[in-house]
């Protein structure tokens, strides 16, 4: 992975020493709570309603074991032992003190990390596919293209004051699996003629107007990928609005200028701008990439991990459900579930951290990942390992076998933590989870995505669930609306409002009863509640969720 | 006819803990709700507030809460402010810790 040179630990220690001075400042009563907002958001500190909260970014969701290490420390010296992995591949400490937070940046910047534009108007840590480097699926890694975008977009001087924040997403791989579509830029690695390039979506988000990203440019070769991103946030910059904060995303722009008109605009700025890149980027990148160069594999027998399967009922459930396809057949890749039923979703106590570093240094390449589904990857585990990393990981609670089923629930902070939520999302999250293990049907519904929200935001990417829930605030009471057939892949689509929203007391039992009412709808147990769902339509759905209306009508 | 006054506290972030704070009687800060002041005539609420905004080095985000009159002194009229009183939910931290290690 990326190391940071010369010029990127000087700027990190830079920006560390600055907000130290500016941390001062503010508790001597230099600044006031104005002008020193600004700059502690850039910093990635945010005030929420219990305490202050620090975003550090995780850069297209790629870490080593000395850093989750350091993540562990920080949570134990710092915070309350434990961080918040999101959906945007951050993690987030929730109890902070103000005169700590120098302190926390300058051990982040020990092991190359920081929080700068994981808040503002900027271009946000860029996302990647959670597989990245390992998929059978990818056709290259595209973490060098993150890390270039990473370095360009940091501190980029035109881009500190857009319109609003700006995220972008790639992946490698033609399965989609870092939502490029519901991103201000998706970028999907496709081939033409044997060779890579991207196809460039824009104007894809979620938040209170869900949108799914056009298609820009269906073919971008490799080497024009900067300076045509650069021509779209250029656009943008001066296309978008400042007038209404909730209109001033890409995606506004684009539905209100028509993807024609951006586009336009963007070949012609990229005309401009395509000569003025004169090749240091191609050097730069060609120098990223020996950063990422592939792990050396070993080759080794695998007759242990088919043993084990065999023996072992529970590991052989846990393969099923936590193991994905690696590039290298004697390999496979591990999500670890950090959602073991009744948890928090994403919350992983230091010990659990300190649990994960040493089984990548054991037996993962010392790599590890964060996914925009709040679980940590090990991407690169030999299958004759698997066994000794099973154990590990019961050991620390983490070896819960529900990836891509029921209880692997995304859900934001909400009103738990976050200042902006109109309803809680964590409590929801917790319930649904022990009821579905209550009832031992998990295994048995199959791939399903619950997402929940708790303010129109979206966080939690409810709009994109196979079953999204958004909490909202009705009149003085948390109300929890259900939204159906969402999808964050390539096939993606928003989810559809089922109907009235339901109590915090009512939704627990109304999830349940369209899951199981599910189970009798679909064709047969290989038919997913999303393909169910995209072969009868909302109307059975609603009819399992409003049974009282269907007999009134 | 106007509208009844809902009955207001002042309240706020503290600047180096971040915790919730509230304005007592004296205009001191305190942690728990149940011992601020609960202001119940309109005509005083903005001048309370703005005892409030002349502490910027000492508070964050002052602002005037509903609440209602208890027993106990004030407590939450909205969800909300119920959250910012008593904690998260899903661990004993923040307030419900504080008060654990107080007892």
């Amino acid at each position: 992975m990326y190391s940071y040179n010369a010029f990127d630990t000087a700027f990190v220690r830079e920006r560390v020493a600055q907000f130290r001075g500016q941390v001062n400042r503010r508790i001597d009563g230099s600044l006031t709570e104005d002008e020193f907002k600004p700059l502690r958001l850039m910093n990635g500190l945010y005030l929420q309603l219990h305490a202050y909260m620090l975003r550090v970014a995780i850069p297209y969701g790629t870490l080593n074991s000395r850093q989750m290490d350091q993540l562990a420390m920080i949570a134990d010296r710092w915070d309350k032992g434990y961080g918040h992995f999101t959906t945007r591949q951050n993690i987030q400490y929730n109890w902070p003190k103000l005169k700590d937070v120098p302190d926390i940046l300058d051990a982040l910047a020990d092991v190359e990390m920081h929080a700068i534009q994981t808040s503002g108007n900027t271009i946000r840590n860029v996302t990647a596919d959670h597989f990245a480097g390992a998929a059978a699926d990818e056709i290259a890694d595209p973490r060098p293209v993150a890390e270039l975008l990473r370095q360009w977009s940091t501190d980029h001087p035109e881009f500190q004051f857009l319109p609003r924040k700006f995220k972008i997403a790639i992946t490698g791989s033609p399965n989609d699996r870092a939502v490029t579509r519901a991103h201000d830029i998706g970028l999907r690695m496709v081939e033409r003629d044997g060779v890579a390039g991207f196809e460039v979506l824009v104007g894809g988000g979620l938040g209170r107007t869900p949108m799914i990203g056009k298609v820009i440019r269906d073919f971008l070769p490799q080497e024009d990928l900067l300076p045509y991103v650069e021509a779209i946030v250029s656009v943008y910059n001066i296309l978008g609005r400042r007038d209404n904060k909730y209109k001033a995303r890409i995606k506004i722009t684009v539905h209100e200028n028509g993807i024609e008109e951006v586009r336009n605009q963007v070949e012609a700025r990229f005309a401009e701008l395509r000569a003025a890149f004169d090749g240091i980027d191609q050097k730069l990148l060609a120098d990223i990439k020996t950063h990422f160069a592939p792990p050396a594999f070993k080759d080794a027998p695998v007759d242990a991990f088919d043993a084990h399967r065999a023996a072992n009922p529970a590991f052989a459930s846990w393969s099923d459900t936590n193991l994905t396809a690696h590039k290298n057949d004697q390999y496979a890749i591990v999500s670890v579930s950090v959602k073991k039923h009744g948890q928090t979703p994403g919350d992983a106590t230091s010990d659990q951290m300190r649990v994960l570093a040493q089984i990548a240094r054991d037996f993962g390449h010392d790599e590890l990942r964060i996914s925009h589904e709040q679980n940590v990857i090990l991407p690169h585990v030999h299958k004759s390992d698997l066994p000794a990393v099973y154990q590990a990981l019961r050991a620390a609670d983490l070896a819960t076998a529900n990836i891509g089923l029921v209880s692997d629930i995304i859900a934001c902070p909400g009103m738990d933590y976050c200042a902006l939520a109109t309803a809680r999302s964590i409590p929801i999250a917790q319930q649904i989870a022990t009821r579905f293990d209550e009832l031992k049907l998990e295994h048995d519904i199959g791939p399903l995505k619950i997402k929940i929200s708790g303010c129109i935001n979206a966080c939690g990417h409810h709009h994109v669930g196979h079953i999204g829930i958004l909490g909202l605030d009705r009149a003085g009471v948390e109300n929890y609306q259900i939204t159906l057939g969402g999808d964050g892949t390539e096939t993606a689509s928003v989810g559809e409002r089922a109907g009235p929203g339901f109590s915090a007391d009512d939704i627990i039992p109304a999830i349940e009863r369209l899951v199981l009412g599910y189970l009798d709808l679909r064709e047969d147990a290989d038919e997913t509640f999303l393909q169910a769902y995209r072969r009868l339509g909302a109307d059975p759905f609603k009819a399992i969720l409003y049974p009282d209306q269907q007999k009134a009508a | 006819m106007a509208k009844a006054f809902t009955p207001k506290v002042v309240t706020a972030n503290h600047l180096l803990e971040g915790d919730v704070i509230y304005m007592d009687v004296n205009q001191k800060w305190v942690r728990e709700l149940h011992q601020a002041h609960l202001i119940e005539d309109e005509a005083q609420a903005d001048a309370w507030l703005a005892v409030a905004a002349a502490q910027p080095w000492q508070v964050v985000g002052a602002y005037l809460a509903d609440a209602k009159s208890s027993a106990v002194g004030p407590v939450p009229a909205h969800f909300r402010e119920a959250f910012r009183a008593k904690g998260p939910s899903n661990y004993a931290h923040g307030k419900i810790e504080q008060d654990q290690v107080a007892a």
